[in-house]
């Protein structure tokens, strides 16, 4: 039996591919990620395959690493599996090759993302899959939740069939993230469905000893073109298997599928042809077109390869007269896109054999990046087909400027009917508004038993991000894969949302808007800008508010305001009684939190039973009250690619840039985050500098460079905002000087990790810290002019401070106010490399969280200093980064040489006074380093004068890399130890001087949690529920054994002072340098304001020992390895205690989880005994050794 | 002759009266084989705190929900949730190994104060064989607001809750920081308790002066601390209709004798036991044997509460003419010297 279920298309798809595998392997990559983490909590679970066998599932190293596991898998025989997308699904093809020449059954299940280019982007478009129609796989596109599932079961079943391997693909986010209620595959269908005997002839394929053959073998000219030519039948016939398996589907479920399907009006003369979710909006709009006369249609492509021609052409109607053929993807310098192509040569050979003309063909891009593909447009591509002359190529969904190829779109299309009911809710992450949506579109379906879709947007920041979810039900499914238009409910679960988001911007002409706000409803208006009264007022909207904050706090839920919202939206919205509404929210309630304990619950019910009495309906007004007008989104004084380009993605209206807005190569300017004053923090810290002891430490572990320590004269202070504090500062080298610690109140994230750290206490009242958390309105307007002061003082140089944990400090951060995570463990390393070295660093980033905090649009924390310097940062790939920084490496020490050979070659005019003093400059220190500044600019100062001649001029073009240049290569532990590992590992060994920051989370963070091998024995991650087995892999130990590599293990919350002398060490090394970091982070699971504190704890139990390597020593006679934490004191057990991770995994399996931490613990043990063995090791240097 | 010590606590007939105390020795399978060797007739379990249990609620939830579903990339950070449950899962494990290794009653001990969803454990720990469940009302009121006579019904209520919740018998383990002790414990024992354990120990703060921290600190129970107990179970004994324990400062078979005369029915002991080991049960017991011999007490249930306010001889000791007695009799001289 059938039962209709709401779930994305990565759990329908997961479903089906966990019942029809025995093997699956995988590697996390967004937004396919789920898919394998579903199939592994299943078979954690132990659910069972259609054949009663629980799956394998194995993580691997990376996607190269995956697929090489389903190969082999594949050839040893069993039916297997995997999940992945974009660069992901690049790093399979050459093995995708190789399984299809094999003709293997096999099914790929893809979430279509885009390729990174001149950006990476996590979201949906086809240029992944395209790459891949070359490699022998069938493709099977599907258009919605319900085809992916459902496509999912028929591409397993026609690859036994075929022998042809599928590639199965949804779009990335549209269908893999959208909650559909679709109607699930029954188990005995799917069994229907699969052949038995093409998976005994699929065994009888594979290796084995007992019927033994070779495959894979190399072949020679004579012999490799026609056995390529061999596999021509299997191709020839998979179409025709496909339409059979569709035509089986189809007798056990009702659902028909057609190779090329056709919608719209029978006698249709303008077609569009396309594949995936836009099919869906483009199908949509054309049976809405066709009704009222407009002879249009569209051709939905299921089976993109084999490309099955005579079937297209049967499905195009007889009435043809134009068609525009859209791809999903961008091949630059192609004569068209790849499906234009086929579509073409499809049609041209058909009219070519029968002698007949050719309908009209253009081609045209949509949708990249998911962007959106609305009726809208889809009537707009069918007006240009009606043309006399249309565009042969365009684009449809943004406005190019720069080669005119797009359309412009100006009337609105609005397709769906009143019947269909739509909402949409902005929320912060963490206020838990998508959750809530989630819940209740399964409450939607179940109780009101009506169809339902739902979509979440996410913005681009790990902390304070903004949510916005987009609910639609009504009695029939909701074919529509794009936002809504004009919303019959909008809620905004946020008040600080109405100075900064649009969110009446969709809201249709008598809707409901529901806000939650700390104000009553005679007063909320009136607070409300003059923009969104109006609207509320034009739009005539039903206007209610509820202090949500309020009932959730009354409840003890803190800022978890979900089912207060989710109450308050089912009192107002009328989609099914309140009452019964309040009940299945309960149900849920009970449901979800049912394992974790009564009080949670307890809680939550507490939060929905008050929520009713709390919400009022508002009054509107005729006319607005007062002038508060919305704030500008970023100040007057912004730089104006900042006010153009990026205020406009900060406001949300980023589809409205042109394309000329843009550059054309992904290069940015620096310095944006400081305009993005995101105040997201309720409360921040104050300083109190009587208790103060200037430490710096609340500075240096701020994740947000958020607070800072300076240093003024008396006669500044003097001048400094009233409320603007400063006391002596307390130094023999710097007597006069004036102290202050200074917090960006509309940066700080509130993340109290600044106040845990500080050491200080009122000695009379210890409570009273020097650093306290204050609620932050009242004191905004002051703190925000005393920022301003702040950051407009003089910056300390670094030659008049120690350089140590707390000298750093004084220096200007050069990463500043990322998006990271509120408590982020990284970034204070990141940050403290740019106060060491920001004008002369150059980063090479691997991806992941480091990468999307560093570098996701809008805005880059990388910043620079007065005069113009600051870090050069770029991201290649996650698996390739090593390499990457090396490139840097090798490419400025050419530059250097060359360089330096040119002031050799030219020193008479140069000067041989300034010649020699370059060439002999030392650069062991930054004092150093800026006296050969001051020699490079005189040089360049001199050159000037011999303009035009070439040797000078190259010369003067190579000058500044005569500075050196401080290169790091930045990653997570999911770079270091798996994926980038082989690039890492010969990186080091080339001997050159880069230095290697390993930001170690101890778990791929950025995709949400899954184990790595620097995943620590026993704890819980995603792939290791129960605990990691095996201990963490000891990547310094590997580095170590080259000799001459330096290495360091340093955890700042720990010892600070450690830390930044490791990384100065390192940077000083003249060789290849590696210093892994401990990165507290969200995935440990608990309050990162305790980070330090675990750091600490980690350090004790040996879990993180901190150490340096220094091949330097080694040449001194001294042991190169020197211990800077003692002995293993405090049991493991304790420090494990503290963390979720390391909770799950006891309570999943206790007994597992002791016998985990016994090895734990004996391995700490164990670590030490080695370590100080190590350390105790010193070698007679020999004559020729040197440091 | 042969001395008969028999007693029993909450409705379960007992050996002898020496019960080991809730304490770490439960967590440990060896140490409590020990003592059932060593002859303990019933096992009291270490506690089962509410703010762990609520805290550790807490604590998943917000590591769970906090940064889930807020970014594109990972709508979760952590292990999906269903793979395990929240709640007194190790407690109840160990009370299972307890009860399949042990011979004897095990009962557990719930340490709470307010009316949570903890108290839904009680349940639990009846389903995984707790013969009895002692509730330990650690409450240390600071709130000014708080009048003495709402903290004494939010501890009945606590009992009448529990009793809603589970069929196995409670007993509660008091402080003796009540205005009314004698009116609180007899509406205890109307709430539903079988029995009252006089006097839980709180953990007392020590404080850091450099590092101006308070640290917590629990010293082993000394004997100058009986008398406290001594006293009130003597005024309680035949004043209220429940069972009496005296838990604090019994340090040998002298102790206990004088426990059982003021009207206990078991006496629990920890430090002792700690200190020197399991087998000081047997050597306890051999001593109180030996002296009721020689005093020819025939048995426990002759000499519990021979002591009491109502049977002891001069019952003025018990009470303030004991204070004015002691004040007035001092003398100057013992100054001198």
């Amino acid at each position: 039996m059938s039962r209709i279920v709401a779930v994305d298309g990565n759990e329908a798809v997961a479903r089906v591919a966990h019942l029809l595998s025995e093997v699956v392997a995988i590697y996390p990559i967004t937004p396919a990620s789920a898919m394998g983490e579903l199939a592994d909590d299943w078979s954690c679970q132990g659910r069972k395959n259609l054949w009663g066998l629980v799956p394998k599932v194995v993580e691997m190293q990376s996607e190269a690493g995956a697929i090489g596991a389903v190969h082999g898998s594949l050839q040893a025989g069993s039916l297997t599996t995997t999940f992945t997308a974009s660069q992901g699904l690049l790093l399979m093809i050459p093995t995708l090759y190789k399984i299809a020449g094999e003709l293997t059954s096999f099914t790929l299940h893809v979430a279509a993302r885009t390729v990174a280019t001149h950006a990476l982007s996590i979201f949906g478009d086809h240029s992944d899959v395209m790459a891949c129609r070359q490699t022998g796989f069938a493709m099977l596109a599907a258009g919605s939740v319900q085809e992916a599932q459902d496509f999912a079961a028929v591409a397993h079943a026609a690859s036994l069939e075929s022998r042809v391997p599928f590639l199965h693909f949804f779009d990335g986010f549209r269908t893999s993230h959208e909650i559909n209620t679709i109607d699930e595959l029954p188990a005995e269908a799917l069994e229907a469905l699969i052949d038995d005997d093409a998976i005994v002839a699929h065994r009888q394929r594979a290796l084995d000893p007992d019927a033994p053959f070779i495959r894979g073998t190399a072949q020679n000219p004579d012999a490799f073109f026609q056995a390529r030519e061999a596999c021509n039948p299997f191709y020839e016939a998979c179409p025709g298997i496909v339409q059979q398996c569709f035509a089986r589907f189809a007798e056990l479920t009702g659902r028909r599928y057609e190779l090329f399907q056709y919608h719209g009006h029978p006698e249709a003369e303008r077609i569009i042809v396309l594949m995936g979710s836009g099919a869906k909006t483009a199908a949509e709009t054309a049976r809405k077109l066709a009704a009222r006369g407009d002879k249009v249609g569209v051709v939905e492509v299921r089976l993109y390869r084999p490309f099955h021609a005579a079937a297209f052409l049967a499905a195009l109607p007889a009435t043809t007269r134009s068609i525009a053929v859209l791809d999903r993807t961008k091949e630059p310098g192609a004569g068209g896109e790849p499906l234009y192509l086929d579509c073409f040569a499809a049609i041209g050979e058909a009219a070519m054999q029968a002698g007949r003309s050719m309908p009209r063909i253009i081609g045209g891009r949509y949708g990249l990046s998911s962007k959106e593909f609305s009726p809208a447009m889809v009537a707009r591509i069918f007006a240009e087909l009606d043309r006399p002359q249309p565009k042969t190529r365009f684009t449809i969904g943004i406005k190019d400027d720069v080669t005119h190829l797009s359309l412009d779109v100006e009337e609105e299309l609005h397709i769906l009917g009143r019947e269909v009911n739509q909402g949409i809710f902005f929320g912060l992450g963490s206020d838990g508004t998508v959750g809530a949506n989630k819940n209740s579109i399964k409450i939607i379906a179940d109780v009101a038993q009506l169809k339902a879709q739902a979509y979440f947007v996410y913005d681009s920041k790990k902390s304070g991000a903004v949510t916005t979810s987009h609910l639609r039900f009504g009695k029939d499914a909701v074919q529509a894969p794009y936002l809504i238009e004009a919303a019959d409910f909008i809620g905004c679960h946020q008040y600080m949302f109405v100075d900064k988001v649009d969110v009446l911007e969709r809201a249709r002409p008598g809707g409901i808007f529901l806000l939650n706000a700390p104000y009553g409803p005679e007063e909320v208006f009136a607070t409300l800008p003059v923009e969104m009264q109006r609207r509320i007022i034009d739009l005539g909207l039903e206007f209610y508010c509820i202090d949500a904050y309020k009932v959730a706090d009354e409840a003890g839920m803190g800022n978890r305001i979900n089912t207060v919202m989710q109450t308050a939206f089912f009192a107002i919205s009328n989609v099914i009684e309140t009452d019964r509404a309040i009940e299945a929210i309960k149900d849920a309630i009970r449901k979800t939190y049912g394992k974790k304990g009564h009080e949670i619950i307890k809680r939550n019910v507490a939060a929905v039973d008050s929520a009713v009495a709390h919400l009022h309906r508002v009054v509107v007004p005729a006319a607005p009250i007062g002038e508060r007008q919305r704030p500008p989104v970023v100040p007057a004084e912004a730089p104006e690619f900042i006010q153009r380009v990026t205020a406009t993605i900060m406001a949300g209206k980023g589809d409205l840039l042109p394309v000329s807005a843009f550059p054309a190569d992904g290069t940015f300017p620096s310095s944006s985050a400081r305009w993005e004053r995101r105040n997201i923090a309720r409360s921040i810290p104050a300083w109190n500098p009587d208790i103060c002891i200037q430490c710096n430490k609340c500075a240096l572990m701020c994740p947000h460079a958020a607070i800072r320590a300076g240093l003024l004269e008396p006669e500044l202070a003097a001048s400094a905002p009233g409320g603007f504090k400063t006391t002596e500062f307390r130094s023999r080298d710097l007597p006069d000087k004036r102290y202050v610690i200074q917090v960006a109140p509309e940066d700080c994230t509130g993340c109290t990790l600044c106040v845990e750290v500080c050491p200080a206490r009122d000695k009379a009242n210890p409570r009273v810290k020097a650093l306290g958390m204050v609620d932050k309105d009242p004191i905004l307007d002051q703190e925000r002019a005393n920022w301003d002061f702040f950051t407009a003082m003089p910056t300390t140089r670094r030659e008049d401070v120690v350089l140590d944990h707390k000298g750093t400090q004084f220096l200007q951060p050069l990463f500043e106010c990322s998006g990271a995570c509120a408590g982020c463990g990284e970034t204070p390393y990141v940050k403290l490399l740019s106060q060491l070295y920001g004008d002369r660093l150059v980063v090479a980033n691997a991806t992941g969280c480091s990468s999307i905090y560093g570098g996701n649009l809008p805005t880059t924390p990388w910043s620079t200093d007065a005069k113009g310097r600051g870090p050069a940062w770029s991201n290649s790939l996650f698996e390739n980064n090593a390499e990457f920084g090396l490139g840097f490496r090798l490419s400025w020490d050419t530059r250097q040489r060359e360089a330096r050979a040119l002031v050799e070659e030219l020193r008479e005019d140069i000067g041989l006074e300034l010649a020699g003093s370059i060439l002999t400059a030392p650069t062991g220190d930054d004092a150093a380093i800026e006296a050969l500044r001051g020699l490079v600019e005189r040089l360049e100062e001199r050159l000037r004068s011999f303009a035009g001649r070439k040797r000078h001029d190259r010369l003067a073009i190579l000058a500044s890399s005569l500075v050196p240049r401080s290169v790091w290569l930045v990653g997570g532990d999911g770079w270091a130890y798996d994926i980038g590992f082989g690039g890492l590992d010969h990186v080091i060994a080339s001997g050159e001087n880069v230095n290697i920051l390993v930001l170690d989370t101890e778990v791929y963070s950025n995709t949400g949690g899954q184990a790595s091998k620097a995943t620590p024995m026993a704890a819980a991650a995603k792939f290791a529920a129960a605990g990691k087995a095996m201990a963490k892999k000891d990547l310094g130990m590997v580095a170590m054994s080259y000799g001459g590599v330096y290495v360091a293990q340093i955890a700042i919350g720990a010892k600070d002072s450690h830390a930044v002398k490791a990384i100065r060490e390192a940077e000083s090394y003249p060789g290849p340098s590696l210093v892994i970091a401990y990165s507290h982070c969200i995935a440990h699971g608990y309050d990162l304001a305790q980070g330090a504190e675990q750091q600490k704890a980690a350090v004790k139990s040996y879990q993180w020992p901190l150490y340096r390597y220094d091949p330097r020593r080694g040449a001194l006679g001294e042991p190169p390895l020197v211990l800077d934490s003692g002995p293993p004191s405090l049991d493991p057990q304790k420090y494990m205690a503290a963390e979720t991770r390391f909770r799950v995994a006891e309570k999943i399996d206790p007994a597992r989880y002791r016998m985990l931490v016994d090895h734990a613990r004996d391995q700490a043990r164990r670590k030490y005994e080695l370590y100080r063995q190590l350390a105790g090791v010193a070698v007679e240097p020999s004559p020729e050794s040197h440091a | 002759m042969k001395v008969d010590l028999s007693t029993s606590w909450m409705g379960i007939p007992l050996p002898h009266p020496i019960v080991p105390g809730a304490s770490p020795m439960s967590l440990d399978l060896d140490a409590a084989r020990r003592l059932e060797d060593a002859g303990a007739p019933l096992l009291i379990m270490h506690s089962l705190f509410e703010e762990q249990v609520v805290g550790e609620e807490l604590a998943t939830r917000v590591a769970y929900d906090l940064h889930a579903e807020s970014y594109a990339e990972a709508t979760s950070y952590l292990p999906d949730p269903d793979l395990f449950s929240l709640g007194p899962d190790e407690y109840l494990e160990q009370l299972g190994k307890l009860k399949r290794a042990l011979n004897i009653p095990i009962i557990a001990s719930l340490n709470g104060v307010t009316q949570g969803g903890w108290l839904d454990y009680a349940m639990l720990l009846e389903q995984a064989g707790a013969d009895g469940i002692e509730l330990n009302v650690y409450d240390v009121v600071m709130n000014p607001d708080r009048d003495g006579r709402s903290v004494e019904r939010e501890v009945i209520e606590l009992v009448q809750a529990l009793t809603i919740r589970t069929d196995v018998p409670i007993a509660v383990k008091l402080s003796p920081f009540y205005s009314s002790l004698p009116w609180f414990a007899r509406q205890l024992a109307q709430a539903g308790a079988a029995g009252l354990v006089l006097f839980n120990r709180f953990f007392e703060p020590e404080i850091d002066p450099e590092n101006l921290e308070l640290q917590r600190h629990l010293a082993p129970s000394s004997h100058g601390e009986l008398a406290l107990r001594l006293r009130w179970t003597g005024i309680l004994r035949d004043r209220v209709p429940c069972g009496l324990a005296i838990t604090g400062g019994v340090r040998n078979g002298r102790d206990l004798v004088k426990s059982i005369m003021a009207g206990a029915d078991t006496v629990q002991v920890v430090s002792v036991l700690l200190g020197q080991g399991p087998d000081r049960i047997t050597s306890m017991l051999m001593e109180m044997a030996e002296w009721m011999e020689e005093q020819e007490y025939p048995s426990l249930r002759v000499m519990r509460g021979c002591m009491s306010i109502e049977r002891c001889p001069k019952p003025a000791a018990y009470s303030r003419a004991n204070y004015v007695k002691m004040i007035t009799g001092w003398d100057a001289g013992l100054f001198r010297s």
